[in-house]
């Protein structure tokens, strides 16, 4: 692992799973790891700082917070414009996700990826609508992938 | 797995834990204590509703989210067209790989065969190669892999909504 030393990678491998939920995880930690609690969370703020921890805190599954409709929407647009467009469809508050991807021609043609989340379906194509409205001339073609089933949410595991 | 319509209860505390929690947990001796203080409630309840949480599958994880690809590692969406007979194979094949993280069943308007969309987590940008050609060979289909070119900027917190 490149941009991270031997303590960084066991302490990953010791969280990525869940903080501890004691009074005090990070005493808990530098137990577990023959390390002192100071470390533990100077590290933790570096990599916070670096980008290599995206947030700390609750990973909520989102059906149970009432997102139970969720669409990946998926566009065609000219790539010389995706990199305008895309931006602005991130900016919109109901979606969480905004790509630029590649092409699988011909099966397909879609380069914008887009993830709507909502209270039901109707809402997400409501607002799937205002992104068809918002792209005007630019969308060649589009479709809306509805997830029906979860088949494994785990998240990153890596081996300690 | 969890189907749709499957949906714990949870009350306005949890709530109001889940929307301030999203982020900014505390680095700090007693972060469930600093936490809980500014939420009003005590650091034995929080800690105790958090393990509620996580029992019930309202919570999928309580802690780091890492960015992989800052470690040098690798996250690339993928996509099988998955034959409707062979579904369950598959789907036992697929979900068998720890590079798996986590994977979903899609279906649109328009029927795009492509009906099972997961995501690759690996330690190394090779493995993402090596992972396709063994799901290749477990699953005997195509697998389409779809690598961000680029992401742009999202807000990535989700309020809890009303009627949950």
């Amino acid at each position: 692992m490149s941009a991270s030393d031997d303590l960084d990678r066991r302490l990953i491998v010791a969280t990525q799973a869940g903080l501890p939920l004691v009074p005090q995880p990070y005493q808990q930690l530098a137990d577990q790891l023959g390390t002192t609690p100071d470390e533990v969370m100077t590290r933790l703020q570096a990599m916070l700082a670096r980008g290599t921890i995206r947030r700390m805190g609750a990973v909520p599954n989102h059906y149970a917070i009432g997102y139970t409709a969720n669409g990946m929407s998926v566009w065609d647009v000219p790539d010389e414009q995706i990199d305008a467009l895309g931006e602005r469809i991130g900016a919109l508050d109901f979606v969480t996700h905004s790509f630029h991807r590649p092409r699988a021609l011909p099966a397909w043609p879609y380069n914008l990826f887009a993830m709507v989340h909502g209270s039901s379906r109707e809402e997400v194509l409501a607002k799937v609508a205002e992104i068809r409205a918002l792209l005007g001339d630019a969308c060649r073609s589009h479709d809306v992938l509805f997830s029906t089933r979860i088949l494994k949410k785990t998240g990153l595991r890596i081996s300690g | 797995m969890r189907e749709r319509g499957e949906v714990p209860a949870i009350d306005a505390v949890d709530r109001r834990i889940i929307d301030a929690l999203q982020g900014d947990f505390p680095i700090c001796d007693r972060p469930y204590a600093a936490a809980a203080e500014k939420l009003g409630i005590g650091e034995e309840e929080l800690l105790a509703r958090l393990q509620s949480m996580l029992e019930r599958k309202v919570l999928t994880r309580f802690g780091p989210m890492f960015q992989i690809e800052r470690m040098g590692g690798s996250f690339v969406l993928v996509a099988l067209a998955v034959p409707e007979a062979d579904w369950e194979r598959v789907n036992d094949a697929v979900n068998a790989f720890p590079e798996v993280a986590h994977n979903y069943r899609r279906e649109s308007d328009l029927k795009t065969p492509f009906n099972m969309w997961f995501v690759l987590a690996t330690e190394t940008r090779e493995g993402i190669p090596e992972a396709v050609s063994k799901i290749e060979a477990a699953t005997g289909l195509t697998v389409y892999a779809f690598p961000k070119l680029k992401e742009y900027f999202v807000e990535m917190k989700l309020s809890v909504r009303g009627a949950a």
